[in-house]
């Protein structure tokens, strides 16, 4: 069975709509006018146990909305969810021993105070056993090598010190799931490539489920198999990482070497599209059918010294399925067109 | 249930570290609070002077300035600085989600970092109430007997929990209005005026006092004083700590049916 299952899970929210000026501040104080934004549209997912799974999207998709209804900070409007069998906005105890959220932007430690003392209150909080929780914490502070931290007030800590603190916090109890929202955002590449280190250590470890947004396509091909892109609150690819590039991008890159600059044709531009000119290379963007013909026309015509094909960086992929359903913000059907040609 | 004892016993202990921090802090806000008292001692030895010391309802100029002494001990037990506020505030950025997410009880936790909030405040701030009430000595006659200071206590104690009590029902209120600075103003001005924090609230003429009498705010430092002081006895001593003990019990239903509905609203809402 699976251990987060969604259901046609929607959720959507009463905004107020604030006119711009003062007289129209006053006219909201007695008719207010609201708008119905519906961050999730209806959300079929199952998750099995020990999965790392990654939510992509683009702001606004719905990822952190699904992340809050599964840890029952919201109630949906519609659909039903179980994890572990629980009705998250339920907020039984029992549910809340048994998972973790850390939010990248949100600090959940005692800022005054040395993180210890955070994880002390989460060891009372949480009920665990002194021997449980001494042994769990020294594993993890060794694990993210802040033992010399622990003493040190959290305000005093840098942000990526500060969100291995958060993570130890939020691993202290055992949860069996884990969701994640941009645990790695604003962090530099070395405290990125940490945590990440981190994550898929102790995911492999402990076989725990994790469910991780983040808009660094870095975190997301280290840690994850599967990959979950939302758009316009609807999921749009559910596969592997590297399935979208198979599924969405009908390009691919061609470089080539020229043996000098003066030995570069000027027309290129018939072979595909000239995405980048550094005499003696240039990058072709070739639809992936034409790559074979492409590849003989150049050979046959010009002197080549060193070429490539290779497919386009994922980033950009996903960039381009993106917009490609951000076009469909003005209608309903291009995000069902969008959905049907993916799915 | 040991177990959550202790759970409420680190919170405690993990509050009081943190409210530590601010020691500097508290001990010059302790001082600066007996400022105000100066003018005050001006202002009635005006009043009393312009009625040849004759006394003002039952009120000597002693008696006066005792009574104003110690509602500085009544506000150190009901006042809350901050608390309304720092709901209505995590409740608008989202930090209130960290109680919906662990199983905590927010109001319970809220209640455990006022009172080590309050008990690092008398720590420090013992040395100098003991210093102004020793330099006031005279305005006193002597200590009461023991049933009154016992019942002064209780009073105290309640206090602050109506106190806690009302300020968490006020900061609840921001699930429904995001700002709660306006309410709270209006709040602390009907405090300021009648809670007998400015004056004892039975110089009123009658039918005002009549009416104060229906509210909640003497509780919070009018009756305590008029307890220490002997005003009230008898019968009249019971009835007002059995009203004391309802408004407590009122206000911890209502910041409880304020949380719950507000978290219905706040979830179905976001945020």
């Amino acid at each position: 069975m699976a251990i987060i299952e969604l259901v046609g899970l929607a959720k959507a929210y009463r905004v107020y709509q604030k006119q711009e000026g003062l007289l129209a501040s006053v006219r909201g104080l007695f008719h207010r006018q609201y708008r119905t934004v519906e961050a999730v549209r209806g959300i079929d997912l199952q998750v099995e146990q020990g999965e790392f799974v990654a939510f992509l999207g683009p702001n606004g998709a719905g990822k952190t909305t699904t992340l809050k209804l599964l840890s029952g900070v919201i109630t949906p409007s519609g659909g039903t969810a179980r994890v572990m069998g629980h009705v998250p906005w339920k907020r039984e105890n029992a549910y809340r021993r048994r998972f973790a959220l850390v939010m990248g932007q949100k600090n959940q430690l005692w800022w005054d105070l040395p993180a210890q003392e955070s994880f002390r209150l989460h060891q009372q909080i949480y009920l665990i056993d002194p021997a449980r929780f001494e042994r769990t914490r020294d594993e993890l502070v060794e694990l993210l090598g802040v033992a010399n931290l622990l003493k040190q007030p959290v305000r005093e800590l840098s942000l990526g010190e500060r969100m291995k603190m958060e993570l130890i916090a939020a691993l202290l109890h055992s949860p069996e799931v884990l969701f994640l929202d941009e645990p790695t955002i604003g962090l530099d590449v070395i405290a990125q490539h940490n945590i990440q280190a981190f994550l898929r250590h102790y995911q492999q470890l402990r076989r725990i489920t994790i469910l991780l947004t983040s808009h660094y396509m870095k975190d997301v091909a280290a840690l994850c198999k599967r990959v979950v892109i939302i758009a316009q609150g609807r999921i749009i690819y559910d596969g592997s990482l590297s399935g979208i590039i198979d599924r969405f991008s009908h390009h691919k890159v061609i470089t080539l070497l020229f043996p000098g600059d003066d030995r570069m044709p000027s027309d290129l531009a018939r072979y595909g599209e000239v995405v980048e000119e550094f005499a003696p290379k240039v990058k072709l963007r070739v639809p992936r059918k034409n790559v074979p013909d492409v590849l003989a026309g150049i050979l046959a015509r010009h002197a080549i010294e060193d070429v490539s094909v290779e497919d386009p960086p994922l980033e950009e992929v996903i960039a381009e399925m993106f917009s490609l359903a951000g076009e469909a913000q003005t209608g309903d059907g291009e995000v069902d067109r969008v959905a049907e040609r993916v799915t | 249930m040991y177990a959550r004892l202790l759970t409420w016993w680190t919170i405690l202990r993990i509050c009081l570290e943190e409210r530590l921090v601010y020691r500097g802090d508290f001990a010059l806000g302790t001082l600066m609070r007996f400022l105000p008292f100066i003018t005050q001692i001006f202002l009635w030895s005006a009043v009393f002077a312009a009625r040849d010391q004759s006394p003002l309802r039952g009120y000597s100029y002693n008696e006066m300035i005792a009574y104003l002494l110690l509602t500085n001990i009544s506000r150190a037990f009901s006042s809350m600085p901050g608390l309304a506020s720092s709901i209505a505030q995590q409740i608008r950025n989202g930090e209130i989600k960290k109680f919906l997410i662990q199983p905590i009880d927010l109001i319970g936790f809220l209640l455990l970092a006022r009172v080590a909030h309050k008990v690092v405040y008398y720590v420090v701030a013992l040395a100098p109430f003991a210093l102004v009430f020793y330099l006031a000595r005279g305005f006193f006659s002597g200590w009461p007997d023991v049933t009154t200071m016992l019942a002064f206590l209780v009073s105290l104690v309640m206090a602050f929990l109506l106190g806690f009590f009302l300020e968490a029902t006020i900061g609840m209120v921001g699930f429904w209005f995001l700002e709660v600075s306006s309410l709270l103003f209006v709040y602390q001005l009907f405090s300021f005026f009648l809670s007998g924090q400015m004056f004892p609230i039975d110089i009123l003429p009658s039918a005002a006092r009549a009416a104060v009498d229906l509210l909640p705010v003497p509780y919070l430092a009018y009756f305590p004083v008029a307890v220490f002081l002997g005003k009230v006895q008898g019968t009249a001593l019971a009835w007002g700590l059995l009203v004391q003990a309802g408004w407590v019990v009122l206000f911890m239903v209502a910041s409880r049916v304020a949380l719950h509905r507000g978290l219905i609203r706040y979830s179905g809402f976001g945020g």
